[in-house]
């Protein structure tokens, strides 16, 4: 492919004057006094700890801010030279979350959203949209339905729509914060081809370095007290830089030291049988078989990690066993030890019976937060099982000292970043000593630090005698907590096609 | 799941404009809304029968979607038989309950121009296409582009929507809190639904807003939406019912408009 016909137009370039913002209603600048020139074309990682204002450059940068009534600016930030939001569609912005970039219905109109917004022709249009696609290696028919797509499809399919409103400043957010690793390849590949025939400007924000460091010529690493920590190439920044980076929460590669290490080595304990399924069959919603003939044994004191690819129902077992769902078939009972007089199948115990016998870390927090502060939600477990006021209180502080959360114990629990909230849902699960952890994709989406974090709180509780049982796709995950690791296949012929999570 | 599966099928009505669809439901519904009687009705509920056998939908289809509105009419009718304005003999009385002459025909009228009224518009709208409706609207009808395509896009978010209740439902049997009384237990899951809801809609605006959406250039249309032969021939055959309904009732003397 030539440059005349390349799916991006020319690079553009980004100027940084003293550049400042503040989000509305926030006592602190998310970004200050940064000074900062990207010449045209150049390929740039972000970097930074969270809270660093990565995002809000970038969305700055999108002109997706906002106005006066979103925040306040000091400064001047430019791309090309004008103000950003005057020139939308010259700069394209992909997201972090799949499922919220999708617009439209049809994977065709869904490219095409941008190009009309932009007022190209028709005929254009559509040349545009069969190039994009081609271009992230998305080989679905244009009317092909959008819902149907996996998670690394619809991330291709933003970036298709990105691409065909031929930016010259190409924002990647996190692109893949979110996606199991065979669709971080896809995705992956498919910036690398476009990178390969472009000429834009791009600049990726992400954690876990070692997705991109090959693809781009400079590392800017942003400080959390405002402007410019380091900047330069790759290898140098990440080498002077390393070990900040890295207790930053920065994925920095060859850096695995500080990881946490189990104490313990695996008990044996012949009656440490939790939960035994035979020939167990499990559904998402009834009739929808996902799995059958499952044989599993989950132990006290012990990590069993449940993997698989996308759609082989991980996080239907995961439910099914921390007795959420019912299952479809087969038997699933709980040891005597640990019904402890509540009856076999657990799906039969009552919400209260299951706080202290399961806890289940959903995959997002969001769901399981129920209270209006911090510190209310890490109690609710210890109250529904009628503890009295004071051992409420001395368990919700531990719990805000172990996690790190005790200068937020009156925050709104949505207003935490990422990070706080998925030790949060930890911690609301731990208030009640549940017997069993159930936990799916704890480290998904999660910096070093968080994750360094919820791997040594793991191995504490198995060290102490409870049992775990993970859904990940994380590798590392996997080899730091796991004792045991139960593969589901795709065995179930027919299924409907691969649902996000 | 979604609610934006795009339905399928060959038959011609697949291919009208689902504005001409939506003009042929409301100048039907317009009409017969206009009286109450039973002869209007039935005149329009047998010549939708026959138009049936064109919409696309098998039998079984058809009977499924168009369930609700088969429960509503009689569910309706019989309020009115037992509650509706009391006229002419009484057939049996209890309590507040007058079974009369004109109750008897009022319920009548009722049940059968909710069938009417309701059947063609579920069979219409079973065959639309969110996005071509949405087209249709912006292009044809010219509604402000913003209104019509935030809506759309909206719409996709509600089979998210059904996935989070069920997650919402889980979590809380989850965190000890599902045992409770079931009103209390939905009043709190729908406020956390609304919660989500409303982050989940500020995080599509701005991956909307990043699309360009809301740039200030006219906008184009990649899909065409076009109003023909087709589309006056759908209208034109509500346009007929319509009359014809309306011309027998008043021949018969059935005539019963509202407003007098």
């Amino acid at each position: 492919m030539t440059a005349a016909n390349s799916p991006t137009s020319r690079g553009a370039s980004v100027d940084a004057r003293g550049w400042g913002w503040r989000h509305a209603g926030r006592t602190g600048w998310a970004v200050s006094r940064l000074d900062l020139r990207i010449e045209p074309g150049e390929r740039v990682l972000l970097l930074g700890a969270s809270g660093a204002g990565k995002s809000t450059l970038l969305h700055a940068l999108a002109g997706v801010l906002g106005g006066d009534d979103e925040g306040e600016q000091h400064g001047r930030l430019l791309v090309n030279g004008g103000e950003p939001a005057a020139a939308r569609g010259q700069a394209g912005l992909l997201l972090q979350d799949p499922d919220s970039q999708v617009i439209l219905a049809r994977v065709g109109d869904d490219v095409a959203f941008g190009c009309e917004n932009l007022g190209a022709p028709r005929e254009e249009i559509w040349r545009r949209v069969q190039e994009s696609l081609h271009m992230v290696g998305l080989d679905v028919p244009l009317d092909h339905p959008t819902s149907a797509l996996s998670g690394g499809q619809k991330q291709r399919l933003a970036l298709a729509g990105v691409l065909a409103m031929r930016p010259g400043l190409l924002l990647l957010d996190e692109p893949t914060a979110n996606l199991d690793p065979a669709g971080v390849i896809e995705v992956r590949d498919a910036v690398a081809r476009i990178l390969e025939h472009s000429a834009a400007t791009f600049i990726v924000i992400e954690h876990r370095v070692a997705i991109w460091q090959e693809l781009v010529d400079r590392v800017i690493v942003l400080d959390q007290t405002g402007g410019v920590l380091a900047d330069g190439r790759p290898d140098d920044v990440l080498a002077s830089q390393g070990e900040r980076l890295s207790a930053a929460g920065v994925w920095v590669p060859g850096r695995g030291h500080g990881m946490p290490i189990r104490r313990a080595t695996v008990r044996d304990v012949a009656d440490g049988t939790l939960l035994r399924a035979e020939s167990l069959a499990i559904a998402r919603t009834k009739s929808v078989v996902v799995a059958r003939d499952l044989d599993l044994t989950v132990r006290a004191g012990s990590a069993l990690a449940v993997t698989g690819p996308n759609g082989s129902g991980k996080s239907t077992l995961a439910l099914t066993l921390a007795g959420l769902v019912k299952p479809a078939g087969g038997r699933l009972e709980a040891s005597a030890g640990f019904a402890d007089g509540a009856g076999a199948a657990p799906i039969g115990w009552t919400s209260r019976q299951l706080l202290t016998r399961v806890g289940t870390v959903f995959q997002d927090p969001e769901h399981q937060f129920v209270a209006g502060t911090v510190r209310a939600e890490l109690a609710v477990g210890p109250r529904a099982l009628g503890r009295s006021g004071p051992a409420v209180d001395s368990r919700v502080d531990t719990l805000l000292q172990r996690l790190r959360l005790d200068h937020l114990a009156e925050a709104n629990p949505f207003t935490l970043s990422g990070g706080e909230k998925r030790r949060l849902s930890v911690g609301t699960v731990l208030a009640t000593q549940p017997r069993l952890l159930v936990l799916d994709e704890p480290t998904f989406g999660q910096d070093f630090r968080t994750w360094r974090e919820v791997v040594a709180l793991l191995l504490e509780l198995i060290d102490d005698g409870t049992g775990v049982l993970a859904v990940s796709h994380d590798s590392d995950f996997v080899a730091a907590v796991a004792d045991r690791e139960y593969r589901l296949t795709d065995r179930v012929a027919n299924r409907q096609p691969a649902a996000p999570r | 799941m979604s609610v934006l599966r795009v339905p399928e099928g060959t038959q011609a009505i697949f291919r009208v404009n689902p504005v001409a669809k939506l003009a042929a439901a409301l100048l039907l519904a317009g009409v017969l809304m206009l009286t109450i009687d039973w002869v209007s009705a039935l005149v329009a509920l047998g010549c939708e029968a026959v138009l049936f056998f064109w919409a696309g939908l098998s039998a079984r289809m058809f009977l499924l979607r168009t369930l609700p509105v088969w429960l509503a009419a009689p569910t309706a009718g019989l309020t009115t038989l037992l509650y509706g304005q009391a006229a002419g003999q009484v057939y049996w009385a209890f309590g507040l309950v007058h079974v009369t002459q004109g109750s008897t025909d009022l319920a009548v009228a009722t049940t059968l121009r909710i069938l009417a009224i309701g059947l063609p518009s579920v069979v219409l709208f079973v065959t639309v296409d969110p996005t071509d409706l949405a087209d249709g609207l912006a292009q044809v009808v010219r509604l402000p582009s913003r209104f019509v395509l935030g809506g759309l896009a909206g719409l996709r978010l509600v089979g998210l929507f059904i996935e989070d209740w069920r997650a919402l439902e889980l979590a809380r049997r989850a965190r000890g809190i599902g045992d409770g009384g079931a009103i209390r237990r939905l009043a709190g899951q729908a406020f956390a639904l609304l919660v989500l809801s409303i982050r989940r809609g500020s995080k599509l605006a701005t991956a909307m807003e990043a699309r360009g959406f809301g740039a200030p250039v006219r906008r184009t249309w990649a899909r065409p939406s076009r109003f023909g032969g087709r589309e006056y021939a759908l209208v034109g055959i509500g346009l007929l019912v319509a009359l014809l309904a309306v011309i027998v009732s008043v021949a018969t003397g059935n005539w019963n408009f509202v407003l007098a």
